[in-house]
């Protein structure tokens, strides 16, 4: 469980996150909202990149923001990126054993643990074919493979079905939804794409302009009228 | 929940981890023919002028491969590499005029004493990158030749700085006992760059490596997989500076004697433009910077021709380099020749049809 209270980051006069207060239960949960309402600032709070103003956060009970920021991932904090971030120059099984190899999860399942996740995000490429080689949608799921490998508690998705064809973001929906159940992490996506929110998430929070405006189940969530004011234009998104 | 990784049961078909190809054996096979050529072959063919040449293209081999690290490996850019070479070259000859300690140990000293000066000195710069980090450290690099300017290279005085401006005759810095000449010394610059060349390589394919290549692409994406980027980039800096301090003790041996003006603070500049044109991202970029630094002069003053004229084609070097071929020289040559080497073989296949064609007739 993520417990948010009072969470406020300024960047100079703009206030991107305004006391931000949600709690995150369990499963895959979802943070929408239109463009820089502070959905990604708020990732980033949770990554140790940007320290935040005000507010706390407790995930299972511990102080998140007191660990420095590549101590996070020991702890079991993963995320990808808006804008991919596999590693280019290294193959896709030492993009996703880096995390293994940096939060010191111990060596001796790494090769079978690391096989697993890109088999679980079906990956289909050679583990040893450079990052560089693979196609876009492959990319992602490298970051996705990274994000689950090891013993994940905290799983941040960042519009991870941005620029995917449909069938890719049918089986990247489907990866998904698989992440609590096997992986043992509480999952937060953050996406534009509805029916993708819809399809995976239980529980969805709502953020405009840096305030909480919504949240609760998905469904209903997605009908409130501030939401659909504010963010959807349409309540027959679904 | 916490403690449970993620499982598949189904049974896996593909291959699972990178073995050595066939490939990777051609290229070691290349490199022991190419080192062994240029022990026992260069020497034999080439004149002394040349062998001096070349063992200079040894030492700056080393600090192309220093800054390589940096630039290429985890995209720091350093403007004070050359103020570094110039650190092990002053601590090597110091060491070489106060003690009879064997050569390979003075290296190695003149590697850490470099190391640990160079970590220092590049501390509070890892806060910077850029335009803001290169700046720095070409003031630090303009700060050192100063000092250098001051202190004097030793030359065989007392003292800490071992310096005595009024001694008339100066001895030369010594060379090991089994290489005492031009030749065998050119050899023992070549194996010594060959045990640096090495060491680079051990630390890309291992975890060091693997964590440059995150840090050089995306810092945010690195720290979400648990690097410790201060670290790895502190740790790039020490390896950087450890080579380049003992390519400066190659080099104080190869001169015998040492002056700051060798060691001008553009130097660092030019040597930049030369790594970009060699290319800053694989190990033969760094000999070819070497060869672009001190051979390229060699044979410009053999034709006759003046060496400032290299001013003018490093820059366009690098112009062409940054907007044509990132990779550098070293990696576009070989694409280069092989796309020559397919619009041969084609034009050939069609002469030999054409050919075939008027016989028929």
């Amino acid at each position: 469980m993520i417990e948010v209270d009072g969470l406020t980051v300024r960047f100079g006069g703009v206030t991107s996150l305004d006391g931000m207060s949600v709690t995150f239960e369990s499963g895959t949960c979802g943070l929408i909202g239109p463009n820089g309402a502070g959905k990604t600032t708020f990732f980033n709070v949770l990554s140790g990149f940007v320290r935040p103003a005000a507010g706390t956060v407790r995930a299972f009970g511990e102080d998140l923001l007191s660990m420095v920021h590549f101590r996070r991932a020991r702890w079991g904090v993963r995320r990808t990126f808006q804008t991919e971030q596999a590693i280019e120059q290294l193959s896709v099984f030492d993009n996703v054993a880096m995390i293994h190899e940096h939060a010191r999860l111990g060596g001796a399942g790494r090769r079978r643990d690391v096989l697993d996740a890109i088999e679980f995000v079906g990956l289909d490429a050679d583990p040893s074919a450079k990052v560089a080689t693979l196609a876009a949608g492959q990319r992602r799921l490298v970051e996705v493979a990274r994000a689950v490998v090891g013993r994940p508690r905290l799983v941040l998705l960042d519009e991870p079905a941005a620029g995917l064809p449909e069938t890719e973001t049918e089986h990247l929906s489907e990866v998904i939804r698989r992440i609590p159940g096997q992986a043992g992490a509480l999952t937060i996506l953050v996406d534009h794409d509805m029916s993708l929110v819809s399809a995976c998430c239980e529980t969805t929070a709502v953020l405009d302009f840096g305030k909480l405006i919504a949240s609760g189940p998905t469904a209903e969530v997605l009908r409130d009228e501030r939401v659909v004011s504010a963010y959807l234009g349409t309540a027959e998104v679904l | 929940m916490a403690d449970t990784a993620v499982r598949t049961d189904r049974p896996r078909q593909r291959s699972p981890l990178p073995k050595p190809g066939t490939g990777t054996l051609v290229r070691a096979g290349v490199v022991a023919v190419l080192l062994l050529f240029a022990l026992f072959g260069l020497p034999q063919l080439l004149s002394l002028y040349y062998i001096d040449s070349m063992t200079q293209v040894a030492v700056w081999s080393m600090a192309a491969l220093g800054l390589g690290v940096l630039v290429g490996r985890v995209g720091l850019v350093s403007l004070g590499q050359v103020a570094v070479l110039s650190i092990g070259a002053w601590v090597a000859a110091r060491l070489l005029f106060a003690t009879a300690q064997p050569y390979p140990l003075v290296l190695l000293e003149a590697g850490l004493i470099t190391m640990l000066i160079g970590t220092l000195i590049g501390l509070p710069a890892l806060r910077l990158r850029g335009l803001y980090l290169a700046l720095i450290t070409l003031m630090l690099a303009g700060a050192i030749t100063v000092v250098l300017a001051t202190a004097n290279f030793p030359n065989g005085g007392h003292g800490f700085f071992g310096y005595n401006g009024s001694l008339v005759r100066i001895p030369p810095i010594r060379r090991p006992g089994i290489a005492g000449s031009d030749p065998a010394y050119f050899r023992y610059a070549v194996v010594v760059a060959a045990v640096m060349f090495l060491l680079v390589l051990v630390h890309i394919r291992s975890r060091p490596g693997r964590a440059w290549a995150a840090i050089r692409q995306s810092e945010p994406a690195a720290l979400a997989a648990g690097i410790n980027t201060w670290f790895y980039k502190l740790w790039a800096l020490a390896l950087a500076s450890f080579i380049t301090g003992v390519a400066g003790g190659v080099l104080a041996g190869a001169d015998h004697y040492l002056y700051s003006i060798d060691f001008p603070t553009y130097y660092s500049i030019t040597l930049l433009a030369v790594v970009l044109m060699g290319g800053a991202y694989s190990l033969w970029g760094a000999i070819v910077a070497g060869l672009l630094w001190q051979l390229l002069p060699s044979v410009l003053q053999t034709w006759g021709v003046s060496a400032d004229w290299l001013t003018i084609l490093f820059g366009v070097g690098v112009l062409q380099v940054l907007t044509t071929a990132p990779a550098g020289l070293a990696d576009q040559v070989p694409k280069d020749l092989a796309r020559l080497g397919r619009l041969l073989r084609r034009l050939a296949e069609r002469g030999r049809a054409g050919r075939g064609g008027v016989m028929a007739r």
